[in-house]
């Protein structure tokens, strides 16, 4: 039989690998090496999509070799309906980010080899079952992440990829030691044994066992290395830099897929191996997630740099996914919790996942497309009436726009809807105030589109060609799938809603 | 000719599919993105003739078409249509009226450059209004209402380059939005307590009798019904929508769009979206009302908010001096008449007044469209004048309008819908404030029409643009009377001698009449105040026309401080600038200040610990660790040197010192005594 | 005190070895100072074929092997040792080994 899953992660590093080998290629050929690899993952998740079932709730197409014995480490990979949301989610915008960095001259073997080793990571966190690989991916995919952003960003590229990663790397040292203790205790690094030993209770009297407050320090420890990478708010300093300074398809990936890897990592580890826990945890996380919802979206009314800004949105919308799981835990068990609220909320987070993916994407698009066509320059006030000389590049950019503020049609409502459909169910307050949330969200992405694309026809725009068809290209896949799933969101739900179906029914609900 | 429900869905795909193509023609193909948008719209018009016809054949039924959106949990998001009297007659209109505007249109933006994506826009627009209509779900509701909102959005900004126009549009967005949240979070209240977001579901709708008994019985903050909460949450976004107080502040300013927009989006069809929201969901907002031990009725509140507006609107439109703003103010004034018959309990009164209005009030803008075309964009009632003779067609319609919203007894449609709305409002038990409110309003309404067509019409030209005003084409002018003819027959469906409209929306097939002069002293009432506003309007501004664009308004002449403070809108905009405003941009600061002043310095503090650490690690390894392993090297160097200096070189003495040492040996062995 | 042949053989190697190694000592040329040092080694070599001979196992041949293998390592240590006398005089033209001082510590 053929490890599909093994291929989908392995893919893209072998076309790292071989570009890394073949010195000497023209640049065209590298950048078509790179694509045909990045496009793998498409491809093969396409394969596992039509062979997926999703009535199947326990990870599909699973491998397992011993790998450490000594140790009680095995290499396990395998597919649920989240992981595949995921890893079509990267198969889609891992090529569009390579197109999109398509102009970018200096070293482009390095870049597109670079980028490979990214999407391998990312796709090896989606797939791993075992927390030691898991670990490794998660770790590794900071280094290329680190260097695109080091040697292709912006003017102060350096801090924040040092800041960056220097914090990363400090939130997962303290997950690491979590799950070393969580080691000892059990003896097992397997997420789905753990899962099992965290339902019925078995992981606190062990942790228990070695001294009263252990469960709860190895849940801090866990709960901050996820924190930091998703953002949670207030952790999310690094954000707005990175997102900032990093190259346009660097910071459509790191937005679109490397922010999913921490929302991914609370539903797959966090929520099913500590949820007592998390429970206790939850009431004031609640509170965390409600201030990046609210304080997210208004620290980007009040950015100049449009980068900055949609970092910001990002925040905004990835603390929606949080919130959504937070308010889930922490109302279950209390009485008027239904499953039918469960349900929306954990559909809405993993639909929010993907569509943020398409629309935060497609917007860092749009700004690198004003930085390059200005010659650099991204302030919010220094364009104007881009829409006159552009048309055709305004209009996808308002589709990109509308889809990120929620509009109904677009990808973005269905996802949000369901967020405060459960919120609304498990915490009422919590979804009141959230709307804050929303209205500032339409504030400011209006703002942007108002003082770039309206307005008379700035120094700027006046010589502002418009899009050509291969710039069209990369947008159009995102613009789509922002229609189609606006319209037709069963092709996702459907994936996901009998393991969504399962996770709700089985929570102790009163 | 009947549609079945099933087909509903044609009515609004097919303005759908007109704007995608009008999406994709090049800005050359102007005859294809108009013809497409005008015969998708003429088409959709036929079907909802159709539909018509099928409601009314079964009036007080139902019909639904459900269907799953989705899967989610153990059930699915589900959608639907529905097809009812009040879904028809709304269809009918809105496809009627849009059709005419959609003409008028290729005659008044024949020249700009965005000419197919103007008809793109208002195809998208017509869809997601009838999708609004015949959706059977809140949530399909709220989706065509947002995207109606998102049109609306497009056309007002639709002279982009204008910043005033990008302006307007985002106010708009933005304050309709505010009231969207209240109808979000009604509507997932409903939801949540309900289980269905389906308004009739063969019983288990959310507006059939078990959801609402449930909703009835429970209370919830304040002694509030559920009902009457989720009531007044769905009424936010019926406040954003139609303009109501407080949040009316954007309909005024939407007036930078192209006036065919503010003729059938910000006065005939969208701003009317919030009263059929009202009425669509009647059975919600009314289920408290058997309750007597509540603080409030939902109804109660929306009648308040529409007497409110309805005179606000009328006092705020006597002292503007912008053609299209009295109108935008007066479409203000009249849906919160709208609101308030919804209030006072007839329901059917405000779609009366709806319908009627979407005629009257888009034949209005139309007409002074066609006057501002005529005047190369002129649009101050101080600089126009003396377009009657020039504009023959225009004024004569726009006077049948004008009639018609003032209220012109027994010929003109908006007298009987506006008498229906009095009688409810004087049946009504609670309070008889908002008859007192509507009354004003009449005499206003006359009052500040009169002075519109006077100062339009009347006197001599004021400028050079208004001079040299002609009649505007054919295309343009065939519109106005179409509307003119349905603004005077159309009062005839509901008379108070046949209520035929009336007694089709509430599901009856036989109609029952009064005689029309049953309630005869309010009639005569409302007659009376109709002729004073009439005639002292006319005394003002008729008899002794402007002199000339500068000169004082009567009114600003003898009442110069409360014309002030009508003028500047009682201020609202100031308001809110100082008061919400102000809060959002120190909201903003506040965030922005957290991040970088709190966050990004703690932080920092802890990168500087880490630093300092560092120091103090460098230092400890330098002095204490290093000098340790030196001073210790230094010594065995210094012993090493002092043995090295006993490697003479010299072999001999190495010689002699073996020889030494041998007898040294020789020595020790003998003395030792070993042989 | 009874004069047995050993004693005889180690009187005889104890004069060997002083007169080598006063030959050693007070030369000054290197050669010379080489030749009491082969002087002293054959009068080691001289005590192990005494005491072989007249120690409590004659009939083993170990002292004979002894001496042969410490031969040949003289011979070789000779051969290095004029090698040696020669690259000194290559450098400095004298086989003075008061001159070759230079390997001092």
């Amino acid at each position: 039989m053929i490890p599909l899953l093994s291929l989908i992660v392995f893919t893209p590093w072998i076309g790292a690998a071989l570009l890394a080998l073949w010195r000497g290629a023209s640049p065209g050929a590298i950048r078509g090496l790179g694509l045909l690899f990045s496009l793998s993952t498409l491809g093969l998740g396409l394969i596992a999509l039509s062979r997926f079932d999703p009535a199947i709730t326990v990870p599909q197409f699973g491998e397992t070799h011993d790998w450490i014995s000594m140790l009680n480490v095995h290499y396990r990979l395998g597919l649920d309906g989240l992981s595949l949301v995921l890893v079509l989610l990267t198969g889609i915008i891992t090529p569009v980010a390579l197109i999109a960095s398509w102009r970018e001259h200096r070293d482009a073997r390095l870049f597109t080899a670079l980028f490979l080793l990214l999407q391998g990571a990312a796709l090896g966190v989606f797939l791993a079952l075992d927390f030691f690989h898991w670990f490794v991916f998660w770790e590794l995919s900071l280094v290329p992440a680190f260097f695109l952003i080091k040697l292709w960003g912006g003017p102060s590229a350096t801090r924040a990829a040092y800041q960056f990663v220097i914090y990363t790397i400090g939130g997962s040292a303290f997950m690491l030691l979590a799950f070393a203790a969580l080691y000892a205790a059990t003896g097992t690094l397997d997420f789905l044994q753990l899962g099992q030993y965290g339902a019925d209770g078995t992981l606190n009297v062990r942790l228990g066992a070695i001294g009263g407050w252990w469960p709860r320090a190895v849940f801090l420890g866990a709960l901050l290395g996820l924190a930091v990478k998703v953002p949670l708010w207030p952790f999310h300093t690094w954000l707005p830099p990175a997102y900032a300074e990093a190259p346009t398809g660097a910071s459509m990936f790191l937005t679109a897929v490397m922010s999913k890897m921490g929302v991914y990592g609370f539903l797959r580890i966090l929520w099913p191996i500590f949820p007592t826990q998390l429970h206790q945890a939850a009431p004031c996380l609640l509170w965390l997630a409600l201030g990046g919802v609210v304080f997210g979206a208004f620290a980007a009314m009040r950015q100049t740099d449009l980068k900055r800004m949609v970092a910001y949105s990002s925040l905004n919308h990835l603390n929606y996914c949080l919130l959504a799981l937070f308010a889930l835990s922490a109302a279950t068990g209390q009485p008027g919790t239904t499953s039918a609220a469960a349900a929306a909320a954990l559909s809405g987070t993993i639909l929010q996942m993907f569509n943020h993916g398409l629309s935060a994407a497609a917007l860092f698009y749009c700004v690198g497309v004003l930085e390059a066509r200005s010659g650099g320059r991204r302030g919010l006030n220094d364009f104007g009436g881009v829409r006159t000389a552009a048309p055709i590049f305004a209009g996808l950019c308002g589709v990109a726009l509308f889809s990120s503020l929620g509009l109904p049609g677009l990808n973005g409502f269905v996802g949000e809807f369901l967020i405060f459909r459960g919120v609304f169910g498990l915490a009422p307050w919590a979804a009141a105030v959230a709307c804050l949330g929303l209205l500032a969200t339409a504030l400011f992405l209006l703002t942007f589109w108002q003082r770039v694309f309206h307005g008379p026809t700035g120094k700027v725009a006046a010589n502002f060609p418009d899009l050509s068809l291969s710039e069209i290209l990369p947008l159009l896949p995102l613009i789509g799938l922002m229609f189609i799933l606006g319209v037709w969101p069963q092709f996702l739900a459907k994936l996901i809603n009998p393991l969504v179906s399962l996770w709700a029914g089985q929570l102790p609900l009163p | 000719m009947s549609l079945p429900v099933q087909l509903l869905w044609l009515i609004p795909a097919l303005p759908l599919l007109a704007a995608g193509i009008g999406s994709l023609t090049p800005r050359s193909g102007r005859g294809l993105a108009s013809g497409a948008a005008i015969v998708a719209m003429a088409i959709s018009f036929l079907l909802s003739c159709g539909a018509l016809a099928t409601a009314l054949a079964q009036p007080a039924a139902h019909l639904v078409h459900n269907f799953a959106w989705f899967d989610l949990g153990g059930s699915a998001v589900r959608l639907g249509w529905l097809l009812d009297p009040l879904t028809a007659f709304m269809c009918v209109m809105v496809t009627f009226v849009g059709t005419l505007i959609f003409i008028f249109s290729t005659g008044y933006l024949h020249e700009d450059a965005n000419f197919t994506r103007f008809f793109c826009f208002l195809s998208l627009f017509a869809a997601a209004m009838l999708g609004l209509l015949v959706a059977n779900s809140l949530l399909l509701l709220f989706i065509c209402w947002e995207l109606v909102g998102l049109a609306s959005y497009l056309l007002i900004g639709f002279w982009f380059h204008k910043p005033s126009a990008a302006a307007a549009a985002k106010k708009a967005f933005i304050t309709t939005r505010i009231g969207d949240l209240g109808l979000l979070l009604g509507m997932l209240w409903l939801y949540d307590s309900t289980g269905s977001l389906l308004f009739y579901d063969g019983g288990q709708g959310v507006l059939e009798a078990t959801a609402l008994g449930g909703l009835v019985a429970q209370t919830t903050i304040g002694g509030l019904a559920v009902s009457t909460a989720i009531g007044l949450l769905i009424f936010c976004g019926a406040i954003g929508k139609s303009g109501q107080f407080p949040l009316h502040v954007w309909l005024p300013d939407a007036m930078e769009g192209p006036t065919p927009v503010s003729a059938l989006i910000h006065a005939a069809t969208m701003v009317a979206a919030g009263v059929f929201l009202v009425a669509r969901v009647y059975p919600l907002m009314s289920a408290d009302q058997g309750l007597a031990h509540v603080p409030v009725h939902a109804l109660t509140v929306v009648a308040a908010i529409g007497a409110i507006t309805a005179l606000l609107g009328a006092l705020i439109a006597v002292a503007q001096s912008d053609i299209k703003r009295v109108l935008a103010f007066s479409t203000v004034s009249q849906l919160g008449y709208m609101m308030l018959a919804l209030g006072v309990g007839s329901w059917v009164a405000a779609i009366f007044h709806l319908l009627t209005h979407a005629f009257f009030k888009a034949l209005l803008f139309l007409g002074s469209g066609s006057v501002i075309h005529a005047a190369h964009h002129e649009q101050d009632i101080r600089r126009l004048g003396g377009l009657r003779g020039p504009m023959r067609a225009t004024f004569a319609t726009f006077a049948i309008g004008m009639m018609a919203l003032a209220g012109v007894p027994f010929l003109f449609s908006g007298f009987w819908s506006k008498e229906a709305i009095l009688h409810a409002a004087h049946n009504w038990d609670v309070s008889h404030l908002p008859l007192y409110a509507g009354l004003a309003a009449v005499v206003l309404t006359a009052f500040y029409m009169t002075r519109l067509v006077a100062e339009t019409f009347f006197g001599s030209p004021r400028s050079e643009e208004a001079s040299h005003a002609h009649e505007n084409s054919a295309v343009m002018t065939v519109p106005l009377i179409l509307l003119a003819v349905c603004a005077v027959l159309l009062g005839f469906l509901g008379t108070p001698a046949y209520p035929w409209l009336q007694a089709r929306l509430e599901g009856h097939t036989e109609v029952h009449g009064h005689p029309i002069f049953e309630g005869a002293g309010l009639l005569m009432l409302s007659i009376v105040l109709v002729a004073v506003g009439i005639g002292s309007g006319w005394a003002l501004y008729g008899r002794r026309p402007r002199a000339n664009a500068n000169a004082l308004d009567p009114i600003e002449g003898r009442l110069p401080g409360l014309f002030a403070v009508l003028r500047a809108r009682f201020g609202f905009d100031e308001l809110y600038a100082a008061t919400v405003g102000r809060l959002n941009t120190a909201m903003a600061a506040l965030s922005d200040g957290l991040d970088r002043y709190v966050w990004d310095a703690a932080v920092r503090f802890l990168a500087a610990l880490g630093e300092f650490g560092g120091v103090v690690n460098r230092e400890a390894d330098e002095d204490v660790l290093n000098g340790g392993f030196d001073a210790t090297n230094d010594r065995l160097r210094g012993t090493a040197r002092s043995y090295s200096a006993a490697q003479t070189g010299g072999a001999h003495g190495y010689l002699r010192t073996v020889a030494v040492g041998f007898v040294l040996l020789v020595l020790i062995v003998m003395l030792g005594g070993g042989v | 005190m009874i004069l047995t042949p050993l004693h005889l053989c180690l009187l005889l190697s104890s004069a060997l070895f002083c007169i080598g190694l006063i030959g050693a000592l007070s030369r000054s040329s290197s050669i010379l100072v080489l030749l009491g040092v082969e002087l002293m080694l054959n009068a080691a070599n001289l005590n192990f074929i005494a005491f072989w001979r007249y120690g409590p196992n004659p009939a083993a041949g170990t002292g004979v092997l002894f001496v042969l293998f410490s031969i040949a390592v003289a011979a070789a240590e000779a051969a290095v040792g004029l090698a040696l006398v020669i690259a000194i005089y290559r450098h400095q033209r004298s086989i003075r080994l008061q001159d070759a001082r230079r390997l001092k510590g």
